[in-house]
């Protein structure tokens, strides 16, 4: 499982000074697969010419694969417990404030309030906390997603194999879950206690799903936790590793970039808009079947820009906060919202770029049939 | 005019939806391009929201649905969005797409057979999405779909007419009609696909993708109908050597 990351770390220690010349680079965009040493080349351009004629090419890839189509999802944060000290979230157990978990009844409230947006894809998530947030709990929230809406998703904490069946059996279809980082040393830093620590336990959660029935899964880092670089190419490893055990499953992959969330801590790296775009970029060149999400920690502007480029899925007129539809508003948020559009915005701006938001990417339920 | 799925029909373009930037053009297409068939994807059939339409609510009332399983991952699960689809569009049509992998959307031949021999059972007019393979090609006609779709290259490429030699048996020995499905990106590879003999075509990408989808739905009508009746009237011979008479002529014939 972890042979990607070694393999990764090895391309990567083979190519990191590596600087493709003009013609080099119009060479790799010219081939019909592009190689893991080509994305590791790529990752180092900086000419802003060559990441626009790599724009052109991811643009034409993601129209041929994925039409003009783009999906729409938000979040639903049910808990904030979470048992964990991770340095960096919103929602460590080191911070101190109140915890909530909505009660099945709010639950529904929050999705009726999301429904009346016009939401009806949903990513249920917990804090990580086995005892406040147990996977029966998870397991009826999302049964109750299931009767508002087309498309239901998790991002929880890891589970096992029989856990994630029941989840399929209830009508989940998607997973996502971060990695946060795929340097080891540096996870374990970031993650000091808590059931997170386990690094490994994280990384074999998406095969566990996918095996299990899931339909669709998500994978990524947390952009500026680690070297951006060296975790944007064990990403594509990742999902390349993925697609190949299970061809069946539509995998995405998806490049969050480090928001500060009220918490004392300030990242290793910052990602600058040219390289998060350039991420993405690499990630459709070489990916060209593999979904790209991008959330609304990024702006409006930027989204709207790349929506025309390389992405598949977005996220609209998200909440972070637990209970953040029908009733709060975003105090004590995991991470902060930068696009603040309502979801008839969102909407009314990707049918100005020509392309059609579509809330629905599996049938509720036909894989539990 | 043609034959098919118990219809009686007068184009030979189907048009697939999925990809499509604006549902409103299924309408456009239907009256502005004569397009009669519109394969809607099971799986994007959600209910009418706030911010978007049902497909179903574009597509003309005389127009054609085929309903597709793209997405199902083996025949049970095709079987039963067949099933769902039937329900919601009231359309016996079926479109059996179940692929092997989502990397290059592969068609797994050995589970559309399953699913084609259950469906015909159920009542259905199948339309088989499948690699140009002359040998399940003619199992599926025993079996008694309505036509086989075999791919030009594969989906979403553009590629056009990429397994010719493989596709022309097809056309050849099946008795019925042949529709080629994916990879056909130009209006000249559609016209090559009916030259070729192909009943049908249907197309997505080339058409959803394009800066104009409804005008290029007519271009590939237009091609369709051009390469059909050149089929019809018999495409003339290439050669290989000019055939003009040769000073040796004479000798030779005496």
């Amino acid at each position: 499982m972890t042979e990607f990351i070694r393999e990764a770390q090895k391309v990567w220690e083979e190519f990191k000074d590596y600087v493709p010349t003009y013609d080099e680079v119009c060479e790799i965009l010219e081939k019909e697969v592009v190689s893991i040493e080509d994305v590791a080349k790529l990752l180092n351009v900086e000419d802003k010419n060559l990441i626009l004629l790599m724009a052109s090419k991811a643009k034409k890839i993601t129209r041929e694969n994925f039409g003009k189509v783009i999906l729409l999802y938000a979040p639903l944060y049910i808990s904030n417990y979470c048992q964990n000290g991770c340095v960096y979230c919103g929602f460590s157990c080191r911070k101190n404030y109140k915890r909530e978990k909505l009660d099945l009844d709010e639950i529904e409230n929050e999705l009726r309030s999301m429904k009346e947006e016009g939401i009806d894809s949903v990513i249920i998530l917990t804090g990580e906390d086995r005892i406040h947030s147990p996977v029966d709990y998870i397991k009826q929230a999302c049964k109750i997603a299931t009767e508002y809406m087309s498309e239901v998703s998790i991002e929880v904490y890891p589970l096992f194999e029989e856990e994630y069946k029941s989840l399929v059996n209830a009508g989940v279809v998607g997973i996502t879950i971060y990695q946060e980082t795929y340097q080891k040393e540096d996870y374990e830093k970031l993650h000091p206690f808590g059931p997170k620590k386990d690094f490994d336990f994280r990384l074999s959660a998406v095969e566990r799903a996918l095996s299990v029935g899931f339909h669709e899964a998500c994978v990524g880092p947390l952009l500026g936790l680690s070297h951006p670089k060296k975790d944007v190419l064990c990403t594509l490893l990742h999902a390349e590793y993925l697609l190949d055990r299970f061809p069946k499953a539509e995998i995405s992959v998806s490049f969050p970039r480090f928001r500060s969330a009220g918490v004392d801590f300030v990242p290793r790296y910052t990602i600058s808009d040219k390289d998060f775009i350039k991420f993405l970029l690499i990630a459709r060149l070489y990916l060209p079947r593999v979904g790209i999400v991008i959330s609304t920690r990024e702006d409006a502007r930027l989204r709207d820009a790349l929506i025309d480029v390389c992405i598949t899925k977005m996220s609209a007129g998200s909440k972070t906060t637990v209970g953040g539809y029908a009733t709060q508003g975003e105090k004590d948020a995991q991470f902060e919202v930068e696009d603040r559009r309502t979801v008839a915005e969102v909407v009314e701006s990707i049918i100005k770029k020509g392309l059609r938001p579509e809330f629905t990417n599996w049938v509720r339920g036909v894989n539990s049939l | 005019m043609f034959e098919i799925g118990g219809k009686t029909l007068k184009s030979r373009l189907f048009v697939g939806t999925g990809k499509l930037p604006d549902y409103s053009l299924v309408e456009k297409m239907y009256y502005e391009a004569g397009v009669e068939v519109f394969a809607v994807a099971v799986r994007r059939i959600g209910p009418n929201t706030k911010h978007t339409k049902n497909v179903l609510e574009y597509i003309p009332k005389n127009a054609i649905i085929m309903v597709n399983t793209s997405g199902a991952q083996d025949h049970k699960e095709a079987v039963k969005i067949a099933m769902i689809g039937r329900e919601l569009t009231n359309s016996n049509w079926v479109k059996v797409e179940i692929e092997k992998d989502t990397k290059y959307l592969f068609p797994d031949s050995i589970e559309t057979l399953k699913a084609c021999e259950i469906l015909v059972k159920e009542g259905f007019n199948v339309f088989p999405y499948i690699y140009p393979d002359l040998n399940l090609a003619k199992e599926l006609e025993q079996i008694g779909v309505e036509a086989v779709m075999p791919l030009g290259s594969p989906i979403g490429t553009n590629k056009g007419i990429g397994c010719e030699v493989l596709l022309k048996p097809i056309i050849n020995e099946i008795k019925i009609p042949v529709i080629i499905d994916a990879g056909i990106g130009r209006p000249s590879h559609a016209a090559k696909a009916m030259e070729m003999g192909a009943d049908a075509v249907l197309i997505n990408t080339a058409i959803a993708t394009s800066s104009d989808p409804v005008k290029m739905a007519l271009a590939f009508s237009k091609a369709v109908e051009a390469g059909r009746l050149a089929f019809e009237v018999g495409l003339l011979k290439e050669y290989e050597y000019a055939q003009a008479s040769s000073p040796l002529e004479d000798f030779i014939t005496g």
